[in-house]
């Protein structure tokens, strides 16, 4: 396969515009030529995925191209880091370890990517339009860019994305181009109340069970009231694409290129029709927890995408409903937001709420790709579909599946209740 | 009766070039690299996943497509990094994920892991434990 290459596109791959240029339109190229692609085209905003974890080869990636002098050509955000570059002596972290993690932060920085440090980067800073054609990595953040936005971004890997926002271009293929994005399998919620889809937990559980049926199908979901939340479909998209494949969503009179069912579905009918029921719900609960009811819990962790102000608003209330002063002493409670949503926070009196119960705010960073729990946490608690499924392997821990406000019952009694 | 003895010869679409040989490991269900790998250890750490403990490193991975995590090409360089990759990888469905990851290996470390395409009919010829040659052509041939 050879690809097309524009005279802009050779001048890099001729290294005209440096070395670091020169080696990411190298990646861009084989990638395409790798995966049968013929065709480049550009986009216009990139967010950074691949600057997350921590690792001996990511660290290298990143500050070879920084050193050879590579910078992006369009606007970039940073998804969550391996640290939280502001508080992390206020966690016990291993020195050793920080400096790395500065070290890999800076690299990006220096490539010009601006420090939003998050993996809800729609929520926070730079919002995608609709239609607009973006190169953005972090699988939650690609379903909801997709989805809900409108706009078009296939699920860059790792290492892919800072190329793609160094050079502009990327392979012309996937969710970039209108026919590939039709709604192919209609998920009807059925006999399910207003009322019981109004828990944050439905819409992690509704997801998580979306990306099981749908395979690498494009799910359209019928029935879903409009009165859903960003949060909702935020926590519905991160669980869906760590179940599944999940990269595009449509949902009927909610998400923008599903008005209709007929819309979302480019004028066919779905090739295939899945009722979803009340039990289906419960099941995909049950599902996600791996702990037992009356299990210890070492920690509750919340934030997996990031908290928003909205969601630091309903913490306050699920904090002041327990009628509890503080968690119990053998648990944690760590809430993971961007410094964005955080500086929204500290103007609120909400703050001394959250610190008097023992709430500990991290920003910046994820539970996975920092080692900011004790070696010896057994068992956590989450109302996140993507931290549920992803904790018992990454973590090596058992997992509770709640609803935010079980989350800080639990909290207080110090198990799963 | 079925005759074992005789090598089935494929033809897989040859995404990253590479000759390759070793004991099959085979899933038909996808898994993300990214907390479904240990790059430290090759071993399947998705708890939810049907080969959950086995270990990737020097087999024949063969599983139909990635999902989940856009670090799963981290973790896969990381793993060839640390020589604790499979041999091969032969997908279903493209993966750019498994691509690319091989072609950063080759750039900052002049290592990679070949990456091949079979069809979701010649997928199912292969089974765990089969000894399988990869040729650079994209040519396998699985001994039972």
């Amino acid at each position: 396969m050879t690809v097309h290459l524009s005279r802009n596109d050779q001048q890099m791959l001729d290294g005209r515009f440096g070395p670091g240029c020169q080696m990411a339109m190298r990646i861009v190229v084989r990638l395409a030529e790798a995966c049968g692609v013929a065709e480049l085209m550009d986009v216009t905003q990139a967010h950074i995925d691949g600057c997350g974890l921590l690792s001996e080869s990511s660290l290298f990636f990143a500050e070879t191209l920084a050193g050879k002098g590579a910078k992006v050509s369009i606007p970039t955000t940073l998804s969550m880091g391996p640290l939280d570059l502001q508080n992390w002596q206020k966690f016990n972290i291993d020195p050793s370890y920080a400096d790395k993690a500065i070290r890999q932060g800076r690299a990006y920085e220096s490539m010009g990517c601006i420090p939003t440090w998050t993996c809800a980067p729609y929520q926070s800073y730079l919002t995608p339009r609709f239609g607009q054609q973006i190169a953005w990595g972090e699988s939650n953040a690609v379903v909801y860019a997709n989805s809900v936005l409108g706009a078009r971004t296939n699920r860059y890997a790792d290492f892919h994305d800072i190329c793609a926002a160094i050079t502009g271009r990327v392979p012309m293929c996937g969710l970039h181009l209108q026919e590939n994005r039709k709604g192919q399998v209609l998920l009807q919620l059925t006999d399910i109340q207003a009322d019981q889809m109004q828990g944050d937990d439905f819409y992690a559980a509704l997801g998580y069970l979306i990306g099981i049926r749908t395979l690498n199908q494009i799910p359209v979901i019928g029935g879903m009231p409009t009165e859903v939340t960003s949060d909702n479909l935020k926590a519905l998209g991160a669980a869906a694409a760590s179940s599944g494949a999940v990269m595009l969503f449509h949902a009927v009179g909610i998400t923008p290129e599903a008005a209709t069912l007929d819309q979302a579905c480019h004028g066919d009918k779905p090739q295939q029709v899945v009722e979803v029921t009340l039990q289906d719900i419960q099941l995909a609960r049950k599902e996600l927890s791996t702990a037992a009811k009356a299990d210890p819990i070492d920690a509750v962790i919340l934030g997996c995408p990031h908290f928003s102000f909205d969601e630091f608003r309903q913490l306050a209330q699920c904090v002041r409903t327990s009628q509890a002063k503080h968690i119990g002493p053998a648990t944690r409670f760590i809430v993971k937001t961007s410094r964005t949503s955080y500086s929204l926070v500290r103007q609120n009196e909400m703050l001394d709420l959250f610190e008097g119960f023992g709430i500990e705010i991290t920003l910046d960073t994820c539970v996975f790709h920092t080692p900011i729990l004790e070696p010896d946490t057994k068992v956590i608690m989450t109302n996140s579909g993507k931290c549920a499924y992803y904790a018992p392997g990454e973590l090596g821990v058992k997992v509770a599946f709640g609803s935010m406000q079980q989350c800080v019952d639990s909290a207080v009694k110090g198990c799963v209740c | 009766m079925l005759d074992n003895s005789k090598p089935i010869h494929l033809q897989a679409s040859v995404i990253i070039p590479g000759a390759a040989q070793g004991e099959a490991l085979v899933t038909t269900s996808p898994l993300s690299f990214w907390g479904g790998i240990c790059a430290e250890t090759g071993e399947i750490i998705d708890r939810r996943h049907e080969k959950s403990g086995e270990i990737v490193t020097g087999k024949i991975f063969a599983f139909p497509n990635g999902r989940g995590s856009s670090t799963s090409s981290a973790t896969l360089l990381e793993c060839i990094r640390a020589g604790t990759a499979p041999a091969a990888i032969i997908n279903s469905l493209v993966d750019s994920a498994m691509a690319l990851a091989s072609i950063v290996a080759d750039e900052l470390y002049g290592k990679s892991v070949p990456v091949l395409l079979l069809s979701e009919e010649d997928f199912a010829e292969l089974h765990d434990g089969d000894s399988v040659q990869i040729h650079p052509d994209g040519r396998i041939v699985v001994s039972k």
